[in-house]
């Protein structure tokens, strides 16, 4: 039996905590029930109100049971297709915009004036809300999916830049410099070296973004940028709970059948 | 590889054969047809009219809104303080229901494949397709405006997205830890406890840490349907053309966005 | 003590692992399993603890039939089976003290162990193990920040504070270089020894089993084709399980030593 065992037996043990500073540990959990408390102090919740509104939420979940895709079909339909046509509209812009800019913001590649440049646009359009840049351009362009479509295609620019300029950053070096060993121009260099590694994400990336938009077109129509949303928009206004119970189920089922198509090619990119 | 006769009867080598060729120029040619009819319809819906005067609405308007109305912060402070009450506990609440929700998605943690995982799966499909300002709108509609509909509106939405990378975090671990404290005599529950949860514990972190950015980000905008927080502000400045303070607002939620992604980048690195 | 009768597996795929094993294995005896890979050796181990459910046949540990037990009663007799893994199996984030303390999870309740509330009793028997693997000093450690050899040291410990009478120990050294290999069979042995347990090992290397057992069966697609002492393992008996090579320089020469 060695010291060290005879120093322990007999004595309780307990688990290391996460945190090993107990000030700091405490203080956390202290500060995390204040803030928590506080929080929920804040929150003014006018419980008779909602009380009332469980009746409202209620009959929402029955409209469910029974959607109406009638009464309000030809609106329904169009708005289906208005936000298609900015989805797919955005996304082939947004893919055909991010590609120069994702060389441009991968340090790897570019140099470094440009490198900033690229990033600095990328940061923009991750920074802004869709909400926000839609509410802007409607107040420039007007009403409609043109407003839609540029909001879409922004937000596309930064997410597909971003992700696929990490994955040029990531890529193996060794393919990239063996073109560059047999004395490839630049141009060259990218189609050979770069772009048959990039090239299955750049795919799967798309589709993704192509869901992502989807999504996205259904709300900007709350803002008056045209789309599926604009329709529920105006189901809500008209307490037409049973048509805006239709419209959110065919989102779910347009959403649902775009992912598993995106996924299905993104596995067969592979 | 393909090859090719060429007339004289020479080989020549190319990458693909003639018929791959040609398939690949009609799938560019039917992509160019589709981009252009959709838009070709844009097009048919736009007022081009304002479009061509776009330039001049455009510098109006940031005329109009340079300098920021720096004196309006005073009335900021409390919808900043709601949007981040809202973004906060709408995560929290969200992870409280999503972690039992992903334990009944995950495929080797499920008690029934056949009923209770469709269920489950369903739950993370319908919260995660809606965008959280849709389940904002409907909220409004039902439980009356303000700070306790956009809280739930934000966790519904989150219920899906962290669910979904929880349950997909279940399925990938290791089999062979649980199998050695199934192998002690360990209850159902003492496995989970010992051989799922530490496993997933640094994947729940992340999960948390990550919505929680997105969630700060879609917070500040609920208020333009009326479930509180900064959006409430930025729709009133709207609504009376008052842009000065509208760009004040979009320079603090910028602020805070920039700010949160700081914070969550900082927790993700010490928890990793 | 434990006897199989007629043991048999066929997994969902059609792939027949097992075919009627029956073998009798005493109290301390440590006996080793051998085979080509896939004859079925993971296979067997995991019926008798039931991780894997035998298709027909009996396991009877102590005059308990285990392929009869329900999960209440099955569970009561997993924690007569202490098991030992090949990759270790530890659960890397929990720390070395949690991981063998897990080995009593049979015998503690939900919220007891939860809250990581062991019996005293628990805790100093763990302490006890630690430093007979001589890890004592690694208690509040992480398990991944352990070497290959010090977790299969932990992953022992934890499958003796179980109180086992039989260790089902499966690949224990494939994963370790050579001297450690050595090193953990021997502790094994010692143990088995010290407390009077049987073990079943599964083992790829035939010379390294030769040195630590007193039993060897071989097993091919699922059947016994030897059990005998180890010295009695010549090329022909290799030949007949793993099938034909030259056997002479696997098998430990004790003649010529």
């Amino acid at each position: 039996m060695s010291a060290a065992l005879d120093a322990r037996l007999g004595r309780a043990w307990k688990k290391p905590p996460l945190i090993k500073r107990n000030w700091l540990r405490w203080s956390l959990i202290i500060g995390a029930l204040i803030y928590f408390i506080a929080a929920l102090a804040s929150m003014e919740v006018n419980w008779s109100r909602v009380y009332e509104g469980l009746d409202r939420g209620w009959q929402f979940i029955i409209a469910f049971t029974s959607p109406d895709f009638g009464s309000r079909a030809a609106d329904i339909r169009e708005g289906l297709i208005e936000s298609a046509i900015m989805t797919i509209a955005a996304t082939v812009v947004g893919i055909a915009i991010s590609i120069p800019i994702a060389l441009g913001a991968a340090r790897n590649i570019a140099p470094l004036p440009i490198y900033l440049i690229c990033r600095t646009i990328v940061a923009l359009s991750r920074a802004l809300n869709e909400i926000i840049v839609a509410i802007l351009l409607v107040a420039i362009f007007g009403f409609g999916p043109l407003a839609g479509f540029l909001t879409l295609s922004f937000a596309s620019i930064g997410f597909l830049a971003k992700l696929l300029a990490e994955d040029i950053e990531d890529l193996d070096r060794s393919q990239a410099e063996a073109v560059k060993a047999t004395g490839a121009s630049w141009l060259q260099w990218i189609n050979y070296g770069v772009q048959p590694q990039v090239m299955p994400r750049l795919v799967g990336l798309s589709m993704y973004r192509l869901d992502i938009n989807f999504r996205e077109s259904a709300v900007l129509g709350l803002v008056g940028a045209g789309g599926i949303g604009a329709t529920l928009n105006t189901a809500f206004d008209r307490y037409e709970f049973d048509t805006a119970a239709a419209i959110i189920l065919v989102i779910i089922v347009v959403v649902m059948v775009l992912e598993y198509l995106s996924g299905l090619i993104r596995k067969r990119m592979q | 590889m393909p090859q090719i006769l060429t007339g004289d009867g020479t080989k020549i080598w190319m990458l693909r054969d003639r018929k791959a060729q040609f398939l690949r120029w009609g799938g560019w040619l039917v992509g160019a047809l589709v981009f252009l009819s959709c838009w070709r319809v844009i097009s048919d819906a736009t007022e081009w009219f304002f479009v061509y005067d776009a330039g001049r609405i455009a510098a109006d308007i940031g005329g109009r809104a340079i300098p920021p109305r720096w004196s309006y912060m005073d009335k900021l402070w409390e919808p900043l303080w709601d949007t981040i009450n809202i973004a906060t506990l709408g995560t929290f609440f969200a992870l409280i229901t999503a972690v039992p929700v992903a334990f009944l998605a995950a495929r080797n943690t499920t008690p029934n494949a056949w009923l209770i995982r469709p269920v489950a799966l369903f739950i993370i499909v319908a919260t995660r397709s809606i965008n959280s300002l849709i389940w904002a709108l409907l909220l409004v509609a039902i439980i009356g405006p303000g700070v306790f509909a956009g809280m739930i509106a934000i966790a519904i939405r989150s219920i899906g997205f962290c669910a979904k990378l929880l349950y997909e975090a279940i399925e990938e671990i290791d089999t062979k830890q649980v199998e050695a404290i199934t192998a002690t005599g360990a209850s159902r529950w003492q496995v989970m406890a010992y051989g799922i949860v530490p496993q997933i514990m640094p994947a729940f972190a992340g999960i948390a840490v990550f919505r929680w950015d997105i969630n700060i980000r879609e917070s500040t905008i609920l208020g333009l349907v009326g479930a509180g927080g900064i959006g409430l502000q930025l729709k009133g400045s709207l609504d009376t053309l008052a842009w000065p303070q509208v760009t004040l607002i979009l320079i603090v939620i910028f602020a805070t966005v920039i700010l949160s992604e700081w914070v969550s980048a900082k927790v993700r690195g010490a928890i990793i | 003590m434990l006897r199989l009768e007629k043991l048999s597996k066929t997994y969902a795929t059609g792939d027949r692992a097992l075919s009627e094993v029956t073998l009798d294995i005493p109290d301390g005896e440590v006996v080793a399993l051998i085979g080509p890979s896939g004859a079925g050796k993971s296979t067997l181990i995991r019926c008798i603890n039931r991780l894997v459910e035998p298709t027909s046949g009996r396991a009877i540990l102590d005059e308990t039939d285990i392929t009869a037990l329900r999960s209440g009663g099955l569970r009561q007799m997993r924690r007569r089976m202490g098991m030992i893994f090949q990759e270790y199996a530890l659960v890397e984030r929990l720390t070395v003290m949690e991981n063998v303390l897990s080995g009593r999870l049979g015998y503690v309740g939900f919220w007891r162990s939860y809250f990581r509330k062991f019996p005293q009793s628990n805790v100093d028997e763990a302490y006890t193990l630690l430093d007979r693997v001589g890890l004592i000093e690694m208690a509040d450690k992480r398990a991944d920040e352990l070497s290959g050899g010090q977790r299969q040291r932990v992953g022992i410990a934890r499958a003796l504070i179980q109180n086992p009478a039989l260790l089902l120990v499966d690949e224990p050294t494939a994963s370790l270089d050579p001297k450690t290999s050595r090193q953990i069979m021997r502790l094994i042995r010692e143990l088995c020894d010290e407390r009077g347990l049987a073990a079943i090992i599964n083992i790829h290397d035939v010379k390294l089993a030769q040195m630590f057992v007193q039993r060897v069966i071989g097993l091919t697609k699922g059947v016994v084709q030897f059990d005998g002492p180890p010295d009695s393992l010549t090329e022909d008996v290799l030949t007949r399980i793993y099938g034909e090579e030259d056997w002479k320089e696997t098998i430990a020469k004790e003649k010529a030593a």
